[in-house]
C-alpha cells in the first residue's frame, strides 16, 4: 500500500479520527490507539494547552500522532485565521483543520469565507486542510489558492449516512491534484472502504467510532476497512460487465 | 510553477513504447470495460494488442461522443495569414530553406479573405502564420484578430510559442483558442526535424501550454505530428500532456487534432506509417479516455476516410481548405504549406453531414467583451 503524503509528512495509516463524543478521555486514547490513525483532529475550542494535564491533550500524547486541531465553532474567515494563530502558537503546529459552519444545526461549511480563510492562511505558512461541500469547482479553487488538500464531505457531518455525494466525490477524486479526504458523513466500515475504492486518498471518522457500543472494537474496524478500501483501489477492480448491443458496423470500410 | 515538464522527464520514450507493445487481450477488456480509463488504458486502447477490437471500440467511442455532443459536427476554416519563417523543419513547405517568394497579407486581403469564408457560412477561423517576428509578431497576429473580431465569432490561432503576457493581449483582443502541436513528444527526433530558428527548442514549446493555461486561454488544443516518430508513443505523451493540463488549468477546454504527414514542396517521407485503421484505433482511443475533449479533423484527410470517421468521435471538421496565405481568393498559386486531400466544397461537405444525420454547427462562441 503507498503511502499518503500531505505538505511535509506522511502517513501509513490512511483513516484520520477525531477526538469527540467519546465518554471517556480513556476509551478515547484506547480506540485512537487501535485505530493506528497517525492525524487526529482536535477541537481547539476544547482544549487548555496552558494545563499540562488538559484531558485530551495528555491522551494523545503518542509519538505517531500528529495533532490536527481544527476551528470548530468560528463562523467567518476572519475568526478561522485567529483560531488557527492562536492554536499555532498554542500546540505548536502550522497544521490545522478549517472548518467553518455558521449554522449551528447541520454544521455545514460555508464555502465563500472557507476559501477567503483558506487563501489567507495559506500565506501565513499553515497547512491548510480545509472541511467543504462536495464541490468540485470549490475544490479546485481550494487547490488554486494553495490548499495542501481537500477534505469533501460524504453526507452532513455526524449523520452517519454514507457517501451521499458520491456523485461529486468521483468528479472531485478525477480532477483533483491534491490529496482528497473524505471528512463527515462516514457511518459504517463499508463505506469508508467504498471511499477508498473509488480513489479518496484517506478518510476521516469520529462519530461512528465514538459512538459505538464498543468503540475500540469498531476503531479497529475502520483501520481494516481503510486499509481493504486502499488495497482494492491500487489492485484496480474488475470490471462491472456492460451487455454489448449489436449495431452496424462502422470499421467496415478499413477492411 | 507548474510545468509539464517536471512530469514528462520522469516518463521515458522506450520504456513507453515497450509498455504500450506489452499490453495484452487481457489489458484491452479491461480497459473497455472501465468506467474510469486511465493512461494505462490508454496505452491498452492504442496497442497492437486492441487491433482486434476496433469495432468495439468505434461503437463505444460514437456512443459516448453522442452522450456529450449529441449528432453535432462543428465547422471551421483555416486561413493563412503568412508563409514567412525563420524555422527550418524537415516537414513543412514553409521550412526556411525552401527558397520560394513568400507572402504575407496585408489589412485589405486579410478582410478580403475573411469576407470570402464569412459568406460560406464559417464563423469559427483558424488563423495560421509561420514564424517570422519582426514581420508576423505579437503586433501582426493582434492587428488580425481586431481586424476580424467583429465579424468572426470564434478565433483561433496556429502560430509561433508566445509568452504568457503575450497571450493575455491577443485574449484580451477577443482570442479564443490556440492549437500548438509538440510535432514529436521525442525529444532527439524533434531535434533532427527542427534544426534551426526558435522552434529548435524543444522544451519552450513543450512548457507553451502551461503558458497558454496561466494566460487562461478558453482553449488550447494538442497533438503530434504523425510520421516523424511512433504514433503510439507519441499518442501516449498528448495523452499524458491532456491529463496533466486538465488538472492544472481547469476552466480551459482542450482539443486533438491528429495530422498525418501529407506531401508538400521539398517533402519528408514518414518515417513511421501510419494506417487509416491506426488513426480509427487512435481517434476511438482518445474519444474513450475523455469524454469532452473535442476531436479535430482536417482535410489532411482523404474523402472515404472524413466521411466514415465523423461517426467516430470527431466533433469538429474544416472543408475546402486553402494552406498558402491569400489561397481563398487574394493569391491562390502563392506556397502552400501541405497538399489537402478532401477537395470537396464547403457546401459538399454541409450536405453529406446533414444526409449522415449531424446537425452542422458553424457558430458556438461569442466573445463577450465588456470593454467593447
Amino acid at each position: 500500500m503507498s503511502i499518503l503524503k500531505i505538505a511535509d509528512k506522511e502517513f501509513h495509516s490512511r483513516l484520520f479520527t477525531g477526538t469527540g463524543k467519546f465518554s471517556s478521555s480513556q476509551q478515547m486514547e484506547k480506540s485512537l490507539l487501535a485505530s493506528e490513525s497517525e492525524l487526529i483532529t482536535v477541537a481547539l475550542k476544547r482544549v487548555d494547552p496552558e494545563n499540562e494535564q488538559d484531558d485530551i491533550l495528555k491522551h494523545l500524547a503518542h509519538p505517531h500522532i500528529h495533532l490536527l486541531p481544527n476551528t470548530s465553532g468560528v463562523r467567518t474567515a476572519k475568526e478561522a485565521v485567529f483560531a488557527a494563530q492562536l492554536s499555532r502558537e498554542a500546540l505548536g503546529t502550522n497544521w490545522v483543520k478549517l472548518e467553518i459552519h455558521p449554522d449551528p444545526k447541520y454544521l455545514l461549511p460555508d464555502p465563500i469565507e472557507t476559501l477567503k480563510a483558506a487563501e489567507e492562511l495559506v500565506k501565513l505558512g499553515f497547512v491548510v486542510m480545509p472541511y467543504i461541500h462536495a464541490d468540485p469547482v470549490l475544490c479546485k479553487r481550494l487547490e488554486d489558492v494553495g490548499a495542501q488538500c481537500v477534505m469533501p464531505l460524504g453526507a452532513p457531518i455526524g449523520s452517519n449516512k454514507g457517501l451521499k455525494t458520491i456523485e461529486f466525490l468521483d468528479i472531485i477524486i478525477a480532477q483533483s491534484n491534491v490529496p482528497v479526504i473524505v471528512d463527515a458523513g462516514i457511518g459504517s466500515p463499508s463505506h469508508a472502504a467504498h471511499a477508498m475504492e473509488i480513489g479518496a486518498d484517506a478518510v476521516l471518522v469520529n462519530t461512528a467510532i465514538a459512538v459505538s457500543q464498543n468503540p475500540v472494537a469498531m476503531a479497529e474496524a475502520f483501520k481494516w476497512a481503510v486499509k481493504a478500501g486502499r488495497m482494492a483501489y491500487e489492485a484496480k477492480l474488475a470490471p462491472v460487465k456492460a451487455h454489448a448491443e449489436a449495431s452496424s458496423p462502422l470499421t467496415q470500410f478499413l477492411s | 510553477m507548474h510545468s509539464f515538464k517536471n512530469i514528462f522527464d520522469t516518463h521515458s520514450w522506450a520504456d513507453t513504447l515497450n509498455s504500450i507493445r506489452n499490453k495484452t487481450e487481457a489489458d484491452v477488456q479491461r480497459a473497455l470495460q472501465n468506467p474510469k480509463r486511465d493512461l494505462e488504458d490508454f496505452k491498452a486502447l492504442i496497442s497492437p494488442a486492441a487491433q482486434p477490437f476496433l469495432e468495439e471500440m468505434a461503437q463505444a467511442s460514437k456512443a459516448q461522443t453522442q452522450k456529450r455532443f449529441g449528432n453535432t459536427i462543428q465547422m471551421y476554416a483555416p486561413m493563412y495569414l503568412s508563409n514567412e519563417c525563420q524555422n527550418i523543419c524537415t516537414y513543412c513547405g514553409f521550412s526556411l530553406t525552401n527558397k520560394i517568394p513568400r507572402k504575407t497579407l496585408t489589412d485589405a486581403e486579410i478582410s478580403q479573405e475573411v469576407s470570402f469564408l464569412k459568406s460560406k457560412g464559417y464563423n469559427h477561423i483558424l488563423l495560421v502564420t509561420g514564424e517570422a517576428n519582426k514581420t508576423v509578431g505579437v503586433e501582426y497576429i493582434k492587428n488580425a484578430i481586431r481586424l476580424i473580431q467583429s465579424e468572426i465569432a470564434n478565433i483561433t490561432i496556429e502560430v509561433q510559442p508566445l509568452e504568457k503576457e503575450e497571450y493575455e493581449q491577443l485574449i484580451g483582443e477577443g482570442l479564443y483558442a490556440v492549437l500548438v502541436y509538440q510535432e514529436t513528444y521525442h525529444r532527439e527526433e524533434y531535434k533532427k526535424h527542427h534544426p534551426k530558428g526558435k522552434k529548435s527548442n524543444f522544451d519552450y514549446r513543450l512548457d507553451t501550454p502551461d503558458r497558454l493555461g496561466k494566460a487562461g486561454v478558453h482553449k488550447i488544443g494538442l497533438g503530434a505530428l504523425f510520421g516523424l516518430e511512433d504514433w503510439r508513443a507519441d499518442s501516449f505523451f498528448t495523452a499524458l500532456h491532456l491529463r496533466y493540463l486538465q488538472k492544472t488549468y481547469w476552466k480551459t477546454k482542450y482539443s486533438i487534432s491528429f495530422p498525418r504527414l501529407r506531401p508538400h514542396s521539398g517533402g519528408l517521407e514518414p518515417k513511421v506509417a501510419m494506417t487509416d485503421s491506426d488513426l480509427a484505433q487512435l481517434i476511438c482511443a482518445f474519444r474513450l479516455l475523455d469524454e469532452d475533449v473535442e476531436l479535430s479533423l482536417s482535410t489532411r484527410e482523404s474523402e472515404t476516410f472524413r466521411d466514415h470517421i465523423i461517426h467516430f468521435g470527431i466533433t469538429s471538421i474544416s472543408a475546402e481548405s486553402k494552406t498558402n496565405p491569400g489561397g481563398y481568393t487574394v493569391e491562390k498559386e502563392s506556397l502552400e504549406q501541405f497538399e489537402i486531400s478532401d477537395n470537396r466544397s464547403t457546401e459538399e461537405i454541409s450536405k453529406m453531414l446533414s444526409s449522415k444525420g449531424f446537425e452542422v454547427v458553424w457558430k458556438d462562441w461569442h466573445h463577450f467583451n465588456p470593454a467593447n
